[in-house]
């Protein structure tokens, strides 16, 4: 089957769909968007985490059929995102093409200034914290830690934990990523 | 396989007519994870996200009609007032993510015994509202709803539209074991909801038998202690051999067996000392409640 999306802003479709396939292998196999990452495929560890209609879920849940005519945000798109959601729609055009997407590279890696990098505040975040060690979890922590960010400005530890009690790690720790979260924060509130 | 996209509840329940054997996928939550370790393939995928009112809800006088597919996101933003019971399960429910796309009627389409929901629809009460093109709907009372080993009263051409839970009128607990706060498959579970309007208590017991059970012996044995003992009136402190009575006789509801979760004596156990516990909070909560009404009057 055919299935007609939004993905990173942009109309997507995905050609030769089997019914029973995941959001997130389309994601991956069909669209070439390898950042939502395949590990439980059964809702345990969260590295699929994308957001859906706005909302954070696991695309290895989503059937590809309930993703007709809705949006979806990857990782790949974050950055763009987070763009669009602080200086509305005067950034220029919206989205990320898919070509982009695939590209997508955290470049300029002068990690202190930030310099030169399109990256999101999370992921900027995330970098300055040490919170990423293999990077396998980091799509999908990144994912929901935005999503917190957009609608708790403030956020306590629990609140932090709670959110992003859904995505597993099992190199770095938790630590670095609370203080990652801790960090894009404040920058937040400082409007840094 | 076949993906069919009704975009009305009349064109779901048509599809399901003609296609018994269709599995209704709403969040995704479970049968996904079947179908992506090929422990499943249906013929038919049966989408009801295109269907609303199953995303909605209605607050009555008695009853909260509850869409079966309104996330447990919701819920325990929502109804936490009407249905704190019911909202303490949702919270206990896996993981955001998971929150964000799961809801009541899949818990009771799949009904396996460990699914969260079901001790807090027990306790409170409730009926599953369930339709079919050919008969109409139907209402089944949740203590007739499980009938197995994720089985359910359901017949092939059926399917969940909303489950109608009593509001709560008087306090209401929930507590489950397992290893972490989140991404936890119940060990055990126990529901209790208070209900002072007919003194009586009810309860749930999730994961500790082959079906979702309520303790029928110890509710009776508490109804008529706190009856005997005046309790409803006076707002005593419940005496520590009713609790552990009480306890024992959840306990005793059981039938659970050993699995990679836990042991069936520990499942016992545990169901005793959630059965005490939420008994202390709830009747706490509940003289709490007393106490502020007379200092008013």
């Amino acid at each position: 089957m055919r299935v007609n999306f939004t993905v990173n802003g942009r109309p997507q479709e995905a050609d030769d769909v089997w019914e029973g396939e995941s959001l997130l292998y389309v994601l991956r196999e069909r669209l070439g968007l390898p950042g939502s990452k395949n590990a439980c495929e059964q809702g345990e560890c969260g590295s699929c985490t994308v957001r859906l209609d706005g909302v954070p879920v696991c695309s290895c849940l989503v059937a590809a059929g309930q993703a007709e005519g809705r949006e979806v945000v990857t990782v790949e798109g974050l950055a763009d995102f987070a763009k669009q959601r602080t200086c509305g729609d005067s950034c220029g055009t919206a989205g990320t093409s898919l070509d982009e997407a695939r590209q997508w590279a955290a470049k300029g890696t002068d990690s202190q200034t930030g310099e030169g990098t399109e990256l999101s505040p999370i992921q900027q975040a995330f970098i300055d914290a040490g919170a990423v060690q293999c990077g396998f979890c980091t799509p999908g922590l990144l994912v929901a830690s935005d999503e917190l960010l957009e609608r708790n400005s403030n956020p306590s530890d629990a609140d932090i934990r709670e959110a992003l009690s859904g995505n597993l790690c099992r190199c770095t720790g938790y630590e670095k990523i609370m203080d990652a979260v801790r960090l894009a924060a404040a920058r937040q509130s400082e409007g840094v | 396989m076949d993906f069919l996209r009704p975009a009305s509840w009349e064109e779901a329940l048509a599809a399901k007519a003609e296609h018994p054997t269709a599995v209704p996928i709403a969040g995704g939550t479970d049968v996904m994870v079947e179908i992506n370790f090929d422990h499943r393939r249906p013929e038919y995928l049966l989408d009801l996200n295109r269907v609303g009112d199953l995303y909605e809800w209605e607050v009555g006088e008695e009853t909260v009609r509850l869409g079966a597919s309104v996330p447990y996101t919701r819920i325990m933003e929502n109804l936490r007032a009407e249905l704190p019971g019911l909202a303490l399960a949702s919270h206990t429910v896996a993981s955001p993510q998971i929150r964000n796309r799961g809801g009541v009627g899949g818990n009771l389409g799949t009904a396996s015994p460990a699914g969260d929901a079901h001790p807090a629809l027990l306790a409170a009460g409730a009926e599953v509202e369930v339709e079919s093109a050919a008969r109409g709907t139907r209402l089944i009372p949740i203590d007739d709803f499980y009938t197995g080993v994720k089985r359910n009263a359901l017949q092939p051409d059926e399917l969940i539209r909303a489950v109608h839970v009593a509001k709560a009128d008087g306090p209401q607990q929930y507590s489950k074991v397992g290893t972490r706060n989140a991404m936890v498959i119940a060990v055990c579970a126990f529901g209790l909801a208070l209900h002072p309007g007919t003194r009586t208590v009810r309860t749930g017991i999730g994961s500790a038998a082959p079906t979702p059970v309520r303790a029928r012996a110890a509710e009776e044995f508490l109804n008529a202690a706190l009856e005997e003992g005046g309790f409803w009136d006076n707002g005593k402190i419940i005496t520590p051999s009713v609790a552990k009575q009480f306890a024992d006789l959840c306990s005793a509801a059981c039938n659970p067996i050993d699995d990679v979760r836990g042991t069936a004596s520990y499942r016992r156990h545990a169901v005793g000392v959630m059965a005490r516990r939420t008994l202390t909070w709830t009747w706490e909560s509940y003289r709490g409640t007393r106490r502020a009404s007379e200092g008013a009057a």
